[in-house]
């Protein structure tokens, strides 16, 4: 059961062959068995999660299920979830109880899915192993000395050690892409305004999009039908007429033009990742795809682009974190102005105060015009690589991340390391094109490695074409860790 | 040595929305505090703003009537700071590009003293849209403050002056005139006291003709009348301090009505760095050019043209049209008792800005609030202009309409489908009513005066040989007669005729 | 581009977070490390080019102007640190 496909469950459940209370109990009993040990859960609520699942069996008994009723999903604690508590990874969220459910949530509720819990993420999105977790760092379900990638690294793990049917994650710079590549599973970014930001805790405004995370596309197509969509209460949600992302699924891959960029296969990807994203290249050509040579060249001004874009719009972003309305409130403070920086300084993480800081100075007067303006104006001619791209080619193909899952503790001292892991992940955030990742293969440690996808505006629907074909044809997406 | 004052203003309109500018919360003024902030209002973690179309449309109305350029795009910053009146730690505003460029308005500055009254322009160099903050109470929290952000999220409009003003009596004639535009095309209440319209005022002075000096900012005054003395105070501070070999610094300074003195601010030491950056969460504000004409359709005729209409067309002293212009309902009230009878303009405006504004100011009310209607002052002018009524009958039937109609409450109304209608006394009823009808019949007339001069043939007598002053003895007895119904016009020229033999 | 310890602190002070010198210090040195990434944008000719603050292209759409939000105020200070009667209660601030 619990290497189902969702379409699988759906018709089990369908058919009563199962419950959604028997499915939710068995997810809860392997968290409480599993979780101890990877930390994938910041909270969970088996109270609120089996009320769902009776609701659903009432649904679903009525026959007015859909295509996900019933089904036990984990939600990224980044989503303000009602009567949840919700704490983007963060000591400053650490009791705050979400007083509504933001739109991703509420997708999901009308869907009749079932909310096991939230899951770990680095804080306040901002990290890339999942260690700037105020709740501890997620072990990697492939091997728990190592990380599973971030921010949603609490999902990826989730995900891969089945501990939920599938989840839900964000990505701001890769955060559901490179943890997907790294736990060995699938995810998918949107295109920028896909779906609504609503309710979903700010990281840097005009890059964060919500996605899913799952075992294969075809999953990943089911829950995008259920997040996508209009909402009135986000300013940068697009009016688009509702679609089937899961409808091209089965076209065939003749004539696919795939475009490589070489500033991805350059120096900086280790050897196995790029070995593995090689023969997966090769098995499109055998799926009917042909080649294309690109050139991203203003790809490799992405990292630097991004941590002052990012960081500029995170500071702002996180300002409301004052202790006055909700949140952390230090205990101890002598007057206003030093509740509010020992509030901050204790709430907070080194990582979120570093990126505060970064975006603070970039933003301040008499460095505006060389940080963050200038980013601003790359960020364009960034985006206009892909234009030109597409110009010859249907999709674009690459590695997620230079390599697979490091060790915990490998990159914690040296933030720039770290901020490198996301090279190839981060223009498409910029661009505000859909990506994603799916398993490829391992490398030379046994770990997994992603093939990252990226699509052009609105392409969801072919990438997971895409991605489907690849995975009727291979069998990386559907591996499990050892012991799972 | 003269100094020479410079002033600009930079004035909060809080127009006026029934939401919020970015939330669905309502703006309603006084309610218990907290109950009017939503989930945007507190920025709690994961929402959002979506633009009020209410409040582009106001800001658009002011572009209108100030003749200024509509920006399109034009686009929303964030002005960070920390408050705790401010939930997300920054401001939503604009500052690039306003919705509302370059514009002018146009001010008459009264007499002052020696000084003549005379007219200004005062250029305008933007307005922009943003959202209002929170209000902090200091009072009765065990030494701390308590914050209600029901205001949090109101929309205001700013509005800045060029520094244009020389004087205080100018940059109260701007304030002035900008409170009553902002009221008179609908999109502020400017109500002063509930903080509506709020004026930032930047005074500094320099020598005639030399650079300009360095400015202070009052901070917030919500009466013209702090505004004089702020602005007085303030310019004597900073002649004395210049004139004592002292400088100025630049600063936010708050005016204590109590004292009468202004004092810098304490807490803004960092404020200066802002950190404007364009909101992410907003997208660049497009206004379409029909959208504007559409917009430009509704506005009513503004008070500058009317004054000049009322001058031109009616006759009217420049004086009465601003007196007349100085707040829509008062336009609209002598416009409506007017009517078609043009001619009777001047007597139509000695009515209302004599009779009318008084008792009005006895009754403590304002024009929305009058108890009559112009269509009964109206029909009061008409039997005055036609001779059925004279001056102290006209002020007799005045004084029933509005004793009948006060207070403000309908009495003895009738009550159709549950509503009360209030049943408005007309002139007419009321002359009939108390007999007020004046006797034009000069036939009628000439018997009273033929019985009087048969029964005073001696005063007549004196009178002939040159006594003009007997003239009023007979027309004390002449009205007598006539219960002072007769016309008085008329029963002059009729005596007049008689007596002369 | 080099980064001094009085710009870490002014940057931490405009951001409202106590640091301890020491902290100050380490700070400083990995910002120093990330402006130093960063900088590589710097030597880009980026003139004529329009800043991008969207990833989309779009307008703003407008909401009209109608009350849609209920009192919550029990709920949403069910969560807050310090309230009295319906007040969000703070540190005092002198004007």
């Amino acid at each position: 059961m619990i290497n189902a496909s969702l379409k699988q469950l759906s018709a089990e459940l369908a058919a009563k062959k199962i419950s959604s209370v028997e499915l939710t109990r068995l997810y809860l009993d392997r968290i409480a068995a599993l979780n101890p040990q990877l930390n994938a859960y910041i909270t969970l609520n088996s109270e609120i999660s089996l009320a769902q699942a009776r609701a659903a069996d009432a649904r679903l008994a009525q026959g007015k299920g859909a295509a996900l009723t019933g089904i036990p999903l984990a939600q990224k604690d980044i989503f303000c979830a009602k009567g949840w508590r919700t704490t983007c990874g963060s000591r400053m969220l650490e009791n705050f109880i979400a007083p509504y459910d933001a739109h991703v949530i509420s997708q999901f509720n009308n869907a009749g899915a079932v909310n096991l819990g939230k899951t770990n993420m680095d804080e306040f999105a901002m990290g890339s192993s999942n260690e700037t977790s105020y709740f501890g760092a997620v072990k990697n379900p492939w091997n728990h000395a190592a990380v599973p990638g971030g921010s949603s690294g609490g999902t990826a793990a989730a995900v891969a050690a089945r501990l939920c049917a599938a989840a839900t994650g964000t990505d701001t710079g890769g955060s559901i892409r490179q943890p997907a590549a790294l736990c060995g599973i699938s995810g998918l970014k949107p295109t920028y305004g896909v779906v609504s930001r609503y309710g979903m805790i700010a990281f840097a405004s005009s890059l964060d999009q919500a996605g899913p995370m799952a075992r294969s596309a075809e999953d990943l197509a089911l829950l995008l039908n259920v997040m996508a969509g209009f909402d009135e209460r986000d300013s940068t949600s697009l009016q688009r007429d509702q679609e089937d992302y899961a409808r091209d699924l089965a076209q065939p891959l003749q004539g696919l033009r795939i475009g490589l960029p070489r500033e991805f296969f350059a120096a900086g990807l280790s050897g196995d990742v790029g070995a593995a994203v090689e023969a997966a290249i090769a098995e499109y050509k055998k799926l009917g795809a042909t080649v294309v040579d690109i050139s991203l060249p203003n790809s490799r001004l992405s990292i630097p682009v991004y941590y002052v874009l990012a960081p500029a719009e995170a500071s702002s972003n996180l300002s409301r974190f004052d202790g006055v309305r909700y949140g952390y409130r230090a205990p101890e403070y002598s007057d206003l102005t030093d509740m509010y920086e020992k509030s901050r300084a204790q709430g907070f993480g080194a990582e979120v105060k570093r990126r505060i800081m970064i975006g603070t100075y970039v933003l301040s007067h008499g460095y505006y015009d060389a940080y963050y303006l200038q980013a601003q104006k790359i960020r364009r001619l960034i985006a206009q690589d892909f234009v030109e791209a597409y110009q010859q080619c249907d999709v674009i193909m690459g590695p997620t991340s230079p390599t697979t899952a490091f060790n915990l503790g490998e990159k914690g001292d040296d933030p720039v390391q770290m901020y490198l892991s996301d090279i190839y992940t981060i223009a498409v955030n910029l661009a505000g094109l859909p990506g994603m990742s799916i398993p490829c293969g391992f490398g030379a440690n046994g770990m997994p490695v992603g093939l990252q996808i990226i699509g052009n505006y609105f392409d969801e629907a072919r990438m997971l074409n895409v991605a489907h074909q690849y995975q009727l044809a291979t069998d990386w997406h559907s591996r499990a860790p050892q012991g799972i | 040595m003269t100094w020479e004052i410079v002033i600009g203003l930079e004035v909060h309109a809080q127009l006026s929305t029934n939401s919020k500018i970015f939330s669905g919360a309502s703006t309603a003024f006084g309610a218990e505090p907290n109950t009017q902030a939503d989930a945007v209002s507190l920025a709690l973690p994961g929402v959002l703003p979506v633009l009020n179309r209410g409040a582009v449309e106001r800001a658009i109305k002011f572009g209108l009537a100030t003749g200024a350029r509509i920006n399109s795009p034009s686009v929303f910053a964030r002005k960070n700071y920390f408050y705790p009146d401010l939930p997300k730690g920054y401001q939503i505003s604009q500052m690039d590009l306003p919705v509302v460029g370059q514009g002018a308005l146009t001010i008459q500055v009264p007499a002052v003293g020696k000084a003549q009254a005379y007219e200004k322009v005062v250029r305008l160099t933007r307005a922009h849209l943003e959202e209002d903050a929170g209000k902090s109470l200091h009072e009765d929290f065990h030494g701390m403050t308590g914050i209600d952000l029901n205001r949090a999220g109101t929309p205001l409009l700013e509005i800045v002056s060029e520094p244009d003003m020389r004087s205080a009596a100018e940059a109260i004639a701007y304030a002035k005139t900008l409170h009553t535009l902002v009221r008179w095309i609908g999109i502020c209440d400017g109500n002063m006291q509930e903080g509506s319209f709020r004026c930032d005022v930047n005074v500094s002075v320099r020598r005639p003709g030399g650079e300009l000096g360095t400015r202070r900012e009052i901070k917030n005054l919500n009466s013209f009348k702090f505004m004089q003395q702020a602005i007085d105070y303030e310019v004597q501070w900073q002649i004395d301090t210049l004139e004592n070999g002292g400088k100025i610094q630049q600063a936010t300074i708050l005016f204590n009505p109590d004292t009468g003195e202004t004092r810098a601010m304490r807490s803004k030491e960092d404020a200066h760095d802002y950190r404007y950056f364009p909101d992410p969460d907003l997208l660049p504000l497009v206004i379409g050019k029909e959208w504007i004409e559409q917009l430009r359709g509704t506005l009513p005729e503004l008070p500058q043209a009317k004054q000049a209409r009322y001058v031109g067309e009616l006759g009217l002293s420049a004086y009465d049209a601003s007196i007349l212009t100085a707040s829509r309902e008062m336009a609209d009230f002598f416009e409506a008792a007017l009517g078609d009878a043009k001619s009777q303009a001047k007597i139509c405006a000695n009515w209302i800005i004599g009779e009318v504004s008084a008792q009005l100011n006895r009754d403590g009310l304002d024009m929305a609030q009058c108890p009559i209607t112009a269509q009964q002052l109206g029909g009061m002018l008409k039997r005055i202009a036609d001779g059925t009524i004279s001056n102290s009958g006209a002020k007799e039937v005045f004084r029933t309409m509005w004793e009948t109609q006060k207070p403000h409450v309908p009495t003895g109304g009738i009550t159709v489908g549950g509503s009360a209608i209030v049943q408005f006394i007309s002139a007419d009823e009321i002359i009939e009513a108390k007999g007020l009808k004046q006797v034009s019949d000069a036939g009628a007339i000439e018997k009273i005066v033929d019985e009087i001069i048969a029964a005073n043939a001696d005063k007549v007598a004196e009178y002939r040989s040159g006594k003009d002053k007997l003239f009023g003895f007979f027309v004390g007895l002449a009205m007598k007669a006539s219960k002072g119904q007769a016309n008085p016009a008329q029963m002059n020229e009729i005596l007049k005729r008689k007596l002369a033999g | 581009m080099s980064l001094s310890t009085d710009d870490v602190k002014k940057v931490a002070r405009l951001a409202r977070l106590a640091m301890t010198e020491q902290e100050m210090h380490s700070a400083h040195a990995q910002l120093q490390n990330i402006f130093d990434l960063i900088a590589e944008m710097q030597a880009v000719d980026t003139r004529g080019i329009e800043p991008m603050s969207h990833a989309q292209e779009l307008s703003q759409r407008l909401r009209e102007d109608v009350v849609s939000e209920a009192d919550q105020r029990e709920l949403f200070q069910s969560i807050a640190p310090q309230v009295e009667r319906g007040l969000y209660l703070v540190p005092q601030v002198i004007e």
